[in-house]
């Protein structure tokens, strides 16, 4: 179930450059089931901004009827989230989307999870499931430079982790293409989010695999209803096209054409 | 007594809040969060005779209070619309106004004929005024002579009334509203959105894929609110009143300036529920004015 909900700021943080981590609390939390669906945050109870911002959904606790997710204060709407203080409240629609098919992977199984700069967020969840389930994760991280990588630590409790940066400020220089190359093959499967560019070069670089990409795009509604974030699919998918607010963000390898 | 029930040409609303086409879908995405059946009445997507995929990405771009839009009229086509979406939607108790479009008259008409013959279509809204495909719609909502020309082959086919969807992008919306009512057109519906742009400051490009998009919103209420009031003056058919609807207050004023129903769009996409919400506090409103049903707030702005 979709809800609405004004929840209240626990704790937030500003873990790297311009990225924040931001803890809210609210019963809204009991309808996040997986890792990988987002929320849809208005950031103002005026008109401006006007449209709700899409964020990845980081970890829940579902105990503390907690959620954490992680964001770049780029832009003027994420800018307004970013100054947001414990117990101010923050208005919130979700959870929204489809996230990742956790089960797929079996036990005993080793995956790939590779995320990009502000693609990594809903990869923590995600682990932190895989891991539960009996699953072996290797984290291929990629960020631009040293002062934008986070939760190095996090990810290295739940599996081998390896960080990319494209200045080589900290852990291997380039693209994570090229530490994936160094890596074992025999995984089963992998999980990755991040800019389209990177999506593709996984999709290319394991064509026999078995592969779940989330994808991000500009949204209106977030529901499904504005048609805004349409993708066209490929030849082989029997549907012209899918929107990645509500029939993804996440994909199997080989629906959205890139 | 219902406070709020508004009749106008084959339309008998519960209440004057409708979502707009184009901002609802066909309305499976709202049903997951509330029951349709307490809207007026839902004014459907746009349908076309064929199926179409619509405009590339990005298809949206936030303004100041508002955002610009240039989706292109997607939708599954005719067949689809009739066979699945309006079937689904005959479990609500609401009437459906169909949103029609095209590229030829004869696509028009072809849609209305057979979109009008569906049963919980109780009225079509034909759609002169997007402003984001290349042919059709807002060719045919400019020129005062074709939209009456139009006007007239829709009603001669459909089995419902008529009410014709007017662009803002216009020099005098008074003539345009003449024309469709000379026509034989039922009601009028407007505004649609306004033509806009946004650049990429970095690139000095659009960020739209089409280049412009229709502008939406909070940004736009002032302009449609002056329309609806002009229109009103020219016209005797009824006027169902859109354009950054968003507030109970927006209701009563599009209502004062002339409008007997109105429509709620972009509001939607930042909040999904703000159609429910409008529908409960109105009463509230009424009380506050000291008004005791609302058909008492039509026009009063003229009076």
């Amino acid at each position: 179930m979709i809800r609405k909900e004004r929840m209240k700021v626990i704790e937030q943080n500003e873990i790297a450059r311009n990225i924040y981590e931001l803890t809210l609390s609210g019963q809204l939390v009991e309808e996040m089931k997986g890792a990988g669906q987002f929320v849809h945050i208005r950031v103002s109870d005026s008109y401006e901004p006007l449209l709700r911002r899409p964020i990845s959904i980081a970890s829940i606790n579902h105990e503390l009827e907690q959620f954490t997710m992680i964001y770049r204060a780029e832009g003027r709407g994420t800018s307004l989230l970013s100054i947001k203080k414990p117990g101010e409240e923050v208005d919130v629609l979700g959870p929204l989307g489809n996230g990742f098919p956790v089960h797929e992977a079996k036990k005993g199984d080793t995956v790939i999870l590779v995320g990009g700069g502000i693609g990594v967020p809903p990869l923590y969840e995600l682990s932190k499931r895989l891991v539960e389930n009996g699953v072996k994760p290797i984290h291929v991280l990629g960020f631009q430079s040293h002062d934008v990588v986070f939760y190095e630590e996090k990810f290295s409790e739940l599996g081998d982790t390896h960080i990319v940066t494209v200045d080589g400020s900290q852990g291997h220089l380039g693209f994570v293409t090229s530490v994936l190359a160094e890596l074992q093959q025999d995984f089963s499967m992998y999980f990755t989010c991040g800019p389209l560019p990177m999506l593709e070069a996984l999709q290319n670089m394991y064509p026999k695999k078995k592969g779940f990409l989330s994808f991000e795009e500009r949204m209106g509604c977030g529901i499904g209803a504005c048609f805004a974030c349409v993708c066209k699919t490929t030849e082989q998918c029997s549907v012209d096209y899918v929107k990645v607010c509500s029939d993804g963000p996440v994909f199997p390898a080989g629906v959205v054409h890139i | 007594m219902n406070r709020l029930k508004v009749e106008l040409p084959g339309l008998s609303l519960k209440n004057p809040i409708m979502p707009a086409s184009g901002c609802f879908g066909f309305g499976k995405e709202y049903a997951k969060l509330y029951d349709l059946s307490v809207l007026g009445a839902i004014m459907i997507k746009a349908t076309t005779v064929e199926t179409r995929l619509g405009n590339p990405t990005p298809r949206v771009a936030e303004t100041a209070s508002g955002m610009l839009n240039a989706i292109g009229l997607q939708n599954p086509g005719l067949e689809k619309v009739i066979a699945e979406e309006l079937v689904w939607l005959e479990q609500y108790d609401t009437p459906i106004i169909a949103n029609v479009a095209g590229t030829l008259m004869e696509d028009y008409v072809e849609v209305a004929k057979q979109i009008s013959k569906s049963k919980n279509v109780h009225a079509l809204e034909i759609n002169i005024s997007c402003p984001n495909v290349k042919c059709g719609g807002i060719t045919f909502g400019t020129d005062p002579a074709v939209a009456a020309e139009l006007t007239a082959a829709v009603k001669a086919v459909s089995e419902v009334p008529v009410y014709v969807k007017l662009s803002p992008n216009v020099t005098d919306i008074g003539e345009i509203a003449r024309a469709v009512e000379a026509g034989g057109a039922d009601g009028i519906t407007m505004i649609n959105t306004l033509i806009g742009m946004r650049l990429d400051t970095r690139t000095g490009k659009p960020v739209i894929a089409n280049g412009t998009g229709g502008l939406s919103g909070p940004a736009v209420k002032p302009v449609a609110l002056r329309m609806v009031y002009e229109v009103a003056k020219h016209v005797s058919i009824p006027i169902i009143g859109m354009g950054g609807i968003t507030t109970v207050d927006d209701v009563i004023d599009f209502m004062s300036a002339g409008a007997s129903a109105v429509a709620v769009g972009t509001a939607n996409f930042v909040d999904p529920f703000v159609c429910p919400t409008i529908i409960e506090h109105l009463p509230e409103k009424l009380d506050w004015l000291g008004i005791n049903h609302v058909s008492e707030l039509i026009g009063r702005s003229h009076r």
